[in-house]
């Protein structure tokens, strides 16, 4: 599948990317290109250090190269300004992070409700999108619990539920099964094959779990910076 | 979910720290209220003089007083509207605690002169035919209990003997500025004594009390009378009510300043409390700002969520310590000797700078960790431990 326009949904071109600490200049990412088309679930892996997090952040908006273009549905994510690349974050990326990250102090309700609050939907309208998005990922009975009354594995799926709420594009994870054991990692990724296969999203996962790997349609290794296959 | 929903969960993560946060804000509005109270006490009778009262005393105190043939010489200087003239009295009531102004006056002028005094015709018409009436402010009749009728004994100092006056009159305060704690009687009845006991005080005033025209001929008028009595024993000055009631402020100038400055002190004091306590705010929620990014939210989303915060506990503490000033003023003001301060309301204008300053230091305390939010990428922000 591929982007409306034709173009592929992910086109990354000599892409380089390095970063400062203290005086000392890091390359992290040398001259990768990369094509995902619509439709794709590509996993990303690699050892520590190899670049995964931070081809899945360039191709999120959350970070620029320095060298390169990142394509994403037909927008240049460097183009972009910090406004413009948040407003567009927020309609077309949904981003899983490793350990969560939902705020404590929201409900798993709220915390869905987040990137709606920057949509322009009715009360009700809202009410719906997270309805549903939690019911997909099989936590529509827990809506009002907080994250600390929550497992690890629902933590993660009511995270997904956030990142699917506004229906984007294309998704990203960030080692989603890295924090949970065996069962909920399997429950997981079954939930994301689910959203690839029957939703049609795009999904890009950085992991280092072979079985969660095998999820995907495509595996792509990184190797201190560079694409190896 | 509303925005101000997630602020207010915000606030409420860390409750204790919210809590005693709030109640050092609400203690140091209070603070800030009280001593402004005092400080407005302090300068209620400058701020109730009138524009249109000139005060002519002796050039070389307050304390000497001037020739009551004066007052023909006056009258006649343009632009004049009416003079009279009033004398420190002094005295004790009761004991020497019980303070207020006891003041020998024109009595056939002077409250024409301060209309601000709100006395009933007939009352001030049995006051001006008795020589040894009074009259009382409203808050004098009630702190003694005194009505109509009644003796007043005071006992001399500057004017030593025994006293008797009848209450023939209760003024009342035409606005809260207006001191309702005088004791006003015939200065006529105060020469009489003088003549007999001391012939040699006799025929004289404390201080004039002249009603200009036009407030804005204030220095001319002023320059005429005092040239008047230019290189005459007892040589003028003349100056506006408002002139004269500062002057009197001036011996206790350097306390008031010192008294000024504890009070912007204190708001300092809690603008770093909020400040300490937003910082930790902002420095625990790297990561969670980072997400919120990551979602969309904007540089002024952000803004207001921590800004929010940050003015929601300042408001709140500012509202309490508010609510709490005016019961506390009042406990404050009861617990003063009697007549300390004749007025001492909590001004609008104490109730605004209160207000502002909880507000400002809201908007303050949230600078640095807006620019900490703000200044930290979603990439750094990500790594930071949760």
């Amino acid at each position: 599948m591929q982007a409306a326009d034709g173009q592929p949904m992910i086109q990354i071109s000599n892409v380089s990317k390095s970063y400062r600490r203290d005086r000392i200049t890091i390359p992290v990412l040398s001259n990768i290109s990369l094509t995902v088309p619509g439709g794709e679930f590509l996993a990303l892996m690699g050892p520590s250090g190899s670049g995964k997090t931070t081809l899945l952040n360039l191709i999120a908006g959350i970070d620029k190269p320095d060298s390169g273009d990142v394509v994403v549905n037909g927008t240049s994510i460097g183009s972009l300004g910090e406004s413009a690349l948040a407003r567009w974050r927020s309609t077309h990326v949904g981003f899983i992070f490793q350990f969560y990250n939902l705020l404590p102090v929201l409900t798993a309700y709220e915390n869905v409700e987040l990137p709606l609050l920057l949509t322009s939907l009715s009360k009700k309208e809202k009410r719906d999108h997270v309805t549903a998005a939690l019911t997909l990922v099989g936590l529509g009975d827990r809506m009002k619990h907080y994250p600390k009354q929550l497992s690890g594995g629902q933590e993660q799926r009511v995270a997904i539920a956030r990142a699917i709420v506004t229906d984007p594009t294309v998704l990203v994870a960030d080692e989603p099964t890295g924090d949970l054991d065996k069962i909920s990692a399997s429950e997981v990724m079954t939930l994301l094959e689910t959203l690839n296969k029957e939703y049609g999203k795009t999904i890009v996962m950085v992991t280092h779990d072979p079985r969660a790997a095998e999820k995907a349609h495509k595996v792509m290794h990184l190797d201190k910076g560079e694409l190896t296959s | 979910m509303r925005v101000m929903k997630l602020i207010i969960k915000n606030m409420l993560r860390h409750k204790l720290r919210t809590f005693l946060t709030v109640v050092g804000i609400a203690i140091a509005v209070m603070a800030f209220g009280l001593i402004r109270t005092v400080i407005t006490a302090w300068y209620a009778g400058v701020e109730a003089s009138a524009a249109n009262r000139l005060i002519t005393r002796h050039a070389v105190s307050f304390i000497f007083p001037l020739p009551l043939a004066y007052e023909s010489r006056i009258e006649k200087v343009p632009g004049i509207n009416l003079v009279t003239y009033a004398n420190w009295f002094g005295g004790v009531y009761i004991d020497k605690d019980q303070f207020f102004a006891r003041i020998a006056v024109d009595a056939e002028h002077y409250f024409d002169v301060y209309p601000e005094l709100i006395v009933p015709q007939d009352q001030l018409a049995t006051f001006k035919r008795e020589r040894n009436a009074c009259i009382i402010g409203s808050q004098i009749a009630e702190r003694y209990n005194l009505k109509i009728g009644d003796i007043m004994p005071i006992e001399g100092d500057i004017y030593p003997g025994r006293w008797e006056f009848v209450v023939r009159g209760i003024y009342k305060p035409r606005d809260k500025g207006t001191d309702p704690s005088n004791m006003i009687f015939h200065w006529q009845y105060l020469e009489e004594r003088m003549k007999e006991e001391a012939p040699v005080r006799s025929g004289q005033v404390g201080w004039y009390v002249i009603k200009i025209n036009n407030p804005a001929e204030d220095a001319q008028v002023s320059r005429q009378v005092d040239d008047l009595f230019a290189n005459s024993p007892a040589e003028t000055k003349t100056e506006t009510e408002k002139a004269f009631q500062q002057g009197f402020m001036a011996s206790a100038g350097a306390i008031i300043t010192a008294i000024n400055l504890i009070s912007f002190i204190v708001i300092g004091i809690i603008m770093l409390v909020l400040g300490n306590t937003m910082i930790m705010a902002a420095r625990e929620r790297v990561r969670e700002y980072a997400v919120l990014k990551t979602l969309g939210f904007s540089t002024w989303h952000l803004v207001g969520l921590i800004a929010g915060e940050s003015l929601a506990i300042s408001t709140l503490g500012g509202a309490i310590g508010l609510a709490v000033t005016f019961p506390l003023t009042a406990a404050f003001a009861e617990a003063l000797p009697k007549g300390w301060f004749p007025v001492f309301n909590v001004e609008p204008i104490t109730i605004v700078l209160a207000g502002s300053a909880a507000i400002l230091v809201g908007v303050i305390a949230s600078v640095f960790p807006i620019q900490r939010a703000l200044g930290t990428s979603i990439v750094e922000g990500l790594r930071q431990a949760g």
